[in-house]
């Protein structure tokens, strides 16, 4: 998802127009075969900064607009309990961001460039948020297997080999812990409920399943970059290793509390210790990465409304900053 | 003539992959000084990979009268951490 080049299947793969000193080029690769990390100074190639500045900035995108589809549901969280803790969770998915374009910042990239990349609909963000939210159980689902999902992805991204993206997700780790608890806790909740509340967790595990195996990325085969990330060390595992150790793990947690995944095809497979599973829908998933999601238009109206109505606070912000430093050099 | 040389906070990096994390302060005339003050007086063990210096006054520092209304309030909201959640022994990898 997040190491996933997000980008339209017939949209060319850039070539990398510099040519890198062979010397530095092949100290810089022996680093990382090594598992050094490499920090902000250190020399790296045009290459490995420009996958990397996507990558960051992609994944710092999916944080902030990830908020929208939970933030739509803060206001009618059943209970004051289930609300602060929604709140608390949104709230960790802005922090989020927020280290992850700092992270980003330090290649050389600025804060200004990625959000207007993102408003002007040029940079991507994860499939999963251009779904719509229309119940209550939607938001267990989230935490639950969109959380789930994340959580699988990032793990492994703390051993990343730049240095700042691998300590921003050892902080995004940490804090994601409850938020995948707290969506299985809902889920569980209602499982355990009235058969109406039963059959409204089913049908969100039904809409919310395949986009959250999807949120992996295209299967390794139509992932032309993967080897190259691998290579340099920014990925860890590629995108089908993490959907099948995803499935492996939720498909008990799903029958523990009495819910079915909506695969016909999903069988254990003994000699692989895995699950087999149905065929994906890739066509759908290229549709909502050219910005075809059910609700991709919205999501990036309230984004940009949010920006833009925020206008006048930054304005004040800085009248009131320039203000004092006039007052405090004029004493 | 003499003019009092300002303080510099020195921020060690271990090694690649971890944070820099403060060591102690020098005094120097000028930012080169002060890296190459803080490089003999906090790296000569072989403490680190990287150093930063930053000007003392440059560090704005939250009030110690200030810590409770600042950090009391997250004492409250224990749903932020993991363990508020029951989920049952047999439920596995969350
Ligand atoms: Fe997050
Ligand atoms: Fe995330
Ligand atoms: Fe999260």
């Amino acid at each position: 998802m997040y190491t996933t080049e997000l980008k339209d299947k017939n949209q060319k793969p850039q070539v990398a127009a510099v040519v890198e000193d062979p010397e530095r080029l092949a100290a810089f690769e022996a680093r990382v075969a090594a598992d050094d990390f490499i920090e902000p100074k250190d020399w790296m190639p045009e290459a490995y900064r420009k996958t990397l500045v996507r990558q960051i900035s992609q994944h710092a995108h999916s944080e902030i607009v990830g908020m929208l589809p939970e933030g739509n549901w803060i206001t009618r969280a059943p209970s004051l309990r289930r609300k602060a803790v929604l709140l608390a969770k949104v709230q960790d998915e802005g922090g989020h961001g927020l280290y992850l374009y700092a992270a980003a910042e330090t290649l050389g990239t600025s804060r200004e460039e990625m959000i207007e990349a993102l408003h002007s609909g040029r940079a991507k963000y994860s499939t999963i948020f251009n779904y719509p939210t229309l119940t209550w159980a939607d938001i267990g689902a989230i935490g639950w297997l969109v959380d789930g999902a994340a959580i699988m992805n990032q793990v492994p991204l703390q051993r990343t080999s730049y240095g700042p993206y691998a300590r921003a997700m050892v902080r995004v780790c940490k804090e994601e812990s409850f938020h995948q608890r707290q969506g299985y806790e809902i889920m569980m909740a209602l499982a355990g409920g009235t058969d109406a509340q039963k059959r409204m967790a089913q049908d969100a595990l039904n809409r919310w399943w395949w986009p959250s195996i999807m949120m992996f990325g295209p299967p390794d085969e139509n992932s032309p970059n993967t080897a190259q990330s691998i290579r340099w060390r920014i990925k860890r595992e590629t995108n089908d290793e993490l959907r099948q150790k995803f499935i492996d793990v939720t498909v008990p947690q799903a029958e523990a509390i009495g819910l079915t995944i909506p695969d016909a095809d999903l069988k254990w497979n003994d000699a692989r210790g895995s699950y087999d599973y149905g065929a994906i829908d890739w066509e759908e998933f290229y549709a909502v990465v050219r910005g075809e999601g059910p609700v991709a238009k919205e999501r990036m109206q309230a984004r940009v409304k949010a920006w833009e109505d925020g206008a006048w606070v930054r304005d004040a912000a800085t009248a009131h900053a320039a203000k004092h430093e006039a007052r405090e050099a004029a004493e | 003539m003499s003019k009092n040389w300002p303080l510099w906070e020195v921020f060690i990096r271990a090694k690649n992959g971890l944070s820099h994390r403060h060591a102690g302060s020098v005094h120097a005339a000028d930012a080169k000084m002060a890296l190459e003050a803080a490089r003999d007086t906090y790296t000569r063990r072989m403490e680190g990979v990287s150093l930063w210096v930053v000007p003392s006054a440059a560090i704005i520092a939250s009030d110690p009268g200030d810590a409770a209304e600042l950090f009391e309030p997250a004492a409250d909201k224990v749903y932020r951490h993991p363990t508020f959640y029951s989920i049952p022994e047999n439920i596995k990898n969350i």
